[in-house]
């Protein structure tokens, strides 16, 4: 299974303020298990909400709205997409992570909606597909 | 939690035992021991803040008692005393590398000696998920639809054949290195294919398997940064597995590479396939069989629609597959490549040529694509017995199904157009 890992924003991380060195060295070198485990997928730091943009959305209507956003704990300020066998896991690891910010923080774990969890929502689609079934060959496998 | 814990500390510690005791077979039984401890342990005192120092800790313990209690080793505690006290510098001194350096060393040891020739491809195969992916017999034995029973003594035989053999716990040194890197990217590669074209059972697919070989394929890139076959497994599982969505309906029916919806390819493993790719190409610009295979599966991740695809690059990719490791069955895909290229004639008049090739007589795809060729060329009633004839030869139930259809829509078209 997948998981998005999101790493909380806080008022240091809004701030725009760039984590210390020694902070930099410890999540380096969390990175580089997460690599060498085969966990880590993909994974970026995000600017603050002062260089984002929502774009809102009412029946037709599309409103801009800058930066910066004021619900910080909801904000995210970076993520993580592991590969892992179990939430179970996941939180194992997460555990190992070095605390991202100087005092409280959180990081929330999100599981990645797998085919499996669409459903039936997916099959008229696929049902079309299905029905399309044709060439065979060894090099098409 | 405790699972979770083991599956990430497993490997590590069996690997550290392992060059400790000189022997994989004790080096496990100290590590479940120690796996045991915890399951009795810490839903009481609760998860120790580091739980693989504390499970190498307590495995450790063990294993002096162990060497105590046996005196025929009793030569041994010396060395494991010099061992552990290095140890204990290496880890006081701690400024990482070092200590890493080592837990790396000890994983790469414990993957070629997991992977050792004097092993069946099976028992490699138990033993790498075991030791390495920290998979249960269980587990294991559901994910290969065989008896616990069976895989539980392939890896006690497998112990006792190392143990027998002598086989040391080394990384083999150059050439040697070289002639056994093959054995562990099979292994690898094996676990894949098994999960992503399961060649018997009800189900096409086995995800499950797939991903468990993905993380062995990019542990061991990381391992052996300078090998670009490793690159080019990594890139060959990921680009293969970016289609994993696509490739059945919903009720488990394959639907082949030309019919999958190309927009759900998964564009992430792709990319990472394409990134894998480049590095096996910066370190050898000739390529192995592994980055060969990931060129081919590159250029239809590259085609955004079944017709952008380059078939002449692939026929030629293939071309040179086949000359680095000859077989009848790239010489068949050759010639599939080379009938999207140029048309179905030259396709047939290859695959004829194939026709006699012992090894391809039992293989039901070379019917299988000879009956696709019929098609194309509207000789219907040739190919509905091609594909008879596939269908009796898979052992995929799924895949029987598949052929059998398309078995019945030949003998439609035969029979409302008989002119044809």
């Amino acid at each position: 299974m997948r998981c998005m890992i999101m790493i909380k924003a806080d008022d240091a991380t809004e701030a725009g303020v760039l984590p210390s060195e020694e902070l930099l060295t410890a999540m380096g070198a969390y990175n580089e298990e997460l690599v060498k485990a085969g966990v880590m997928l993909a994974g970026e730091g995000l600017h603050p909400s002062s260089k984002g943009v929502r774009v809102r959305f009412s029946a037709t209507e599309r409103t801009v709205v800058d930066g910066p956003f004021t619900e910080t704990k909801e904000l995210i300020a970076g993520f993580w997409l592991w590969q892992v066998r179990s939430m179970d896991e996941a939180i194992e690891w997460v555990k190992r992570c070095p605390n991202p910010t100087q005092g409280e923080s959180e990081i929330e774990i999100r599981p990645v909606f797998e085919p499996d969890d669409f459903g039936p929502a997916f099959t008229p689609e696929l049902r079309e597909q299905e029905a399309r079934l044709r060439a065979q060959s060894a090099e098409t496998r | 939690m405790i699972e979770a814990v083991w599956r990430i500390e497993s490997a590590r510690l069996i690997a550290g035992l392992a060059r400790m005791m000189r022997d994989v077979g004790s080096a496990e039984e100290l590590a479940q021991d120690a796996l045991v401890a915890a399951l009795e342990q810490w839903p009481e005192s609760g998860v120790p803040r580091n739980p693989g120092a504390w499970l190498m800790a307590v495995a450790k313990r063990r294993a002096i008692d162990l060497i105590r209690r046996n005196e025929r080793f009793e030569h041994k505690l010396g060395e494991l005393g010099r061992e552990l006290e290095s140890e204990v510098e290496v880890e006081a001194s701690d400024h990482g590398a070092a200590l890493h350096d080592h837990i790396e060393d000890d994983l790469l040891r414990l993957v070629f000696v997991a992977c050792h020739p004097v092993l069946s491809t099976e028992a490699r195969v138990a033993l790498t998920l075991r030791l390495l992916g920290g998979l249960t017999t269980d587990e294991i034995a559901r994910a290969f639809l065989v008896p616990e029973a069976t895989v539980a003594q392939r890896i006690v035989r497998a112990k006792r054949t190392l143990a027998k053999e002598h086989v040391p716990i080394e990384v083999p040194e150059a050439d040697e290195r070289v002639a056994r890197l093959p054995s562990v990217l099979e292994v690898v590669y094996l676990v894949f294919n098994e999960g992503y074209s399961a060649t018997a059972g009800q189900d096409w697919l086995r995800p499950a398997l797939c991903e468990e070989a993905l993380r062995l394929g990019r542990i061991l890139a990381e391992l052996m940064p300078e090998e670009s076959e490793v690159h080019g497994l990594v890139a060959l599982m990921e680009i293969q597995a970016s289609r994993l969505r696509t490739r059945t309906t919903p009720s488990g029916e394959p639907i082949l590479l030309l019919d999958q919806d190309r927009a759900r390819w998964d564009q992430l493993l792709i990319r990472r396939g394409l990134a894998a790719l480049e590095r096996a190409s910066a370190l050898d610009v000739m390529f192995g069989p592994y980055a060969l295979q990931a060129s081919i599966a590159a250029c239809h991740a590259r085609a955004r629609t079944p017709e952008e695809t380059d078939w002449g690059r692939i026929a030629a990719l293939y071309a040179i597959l086949g000359r680095c490791t000859p077989s009848p069955v790239i010489e068949l895909n050759r010639a599939v490549a080379l009938s999207m290229a140029f048309g179905p004639d030259i396709g047939l008049y290859l695959v004829d040529e194939l026709a006699s090739e012992p090894a391809l007589r039992t293989y039901h795809l070379l019917p299988s694509v000879r009956g696709d060729l019929l098609v194309k060329l509207g000789r219907a009633e040739e190919a509905r017995v091609e594909f008879e004839r596939a269908a009796s030869l898979t052992r995929n139930e799924r895949e029987r199904a598949l052929l059998a259809a398309r078995a019945a829509e030949c003998a439609d078209r035969s029979t409302t157009s008989p002119s044809s």
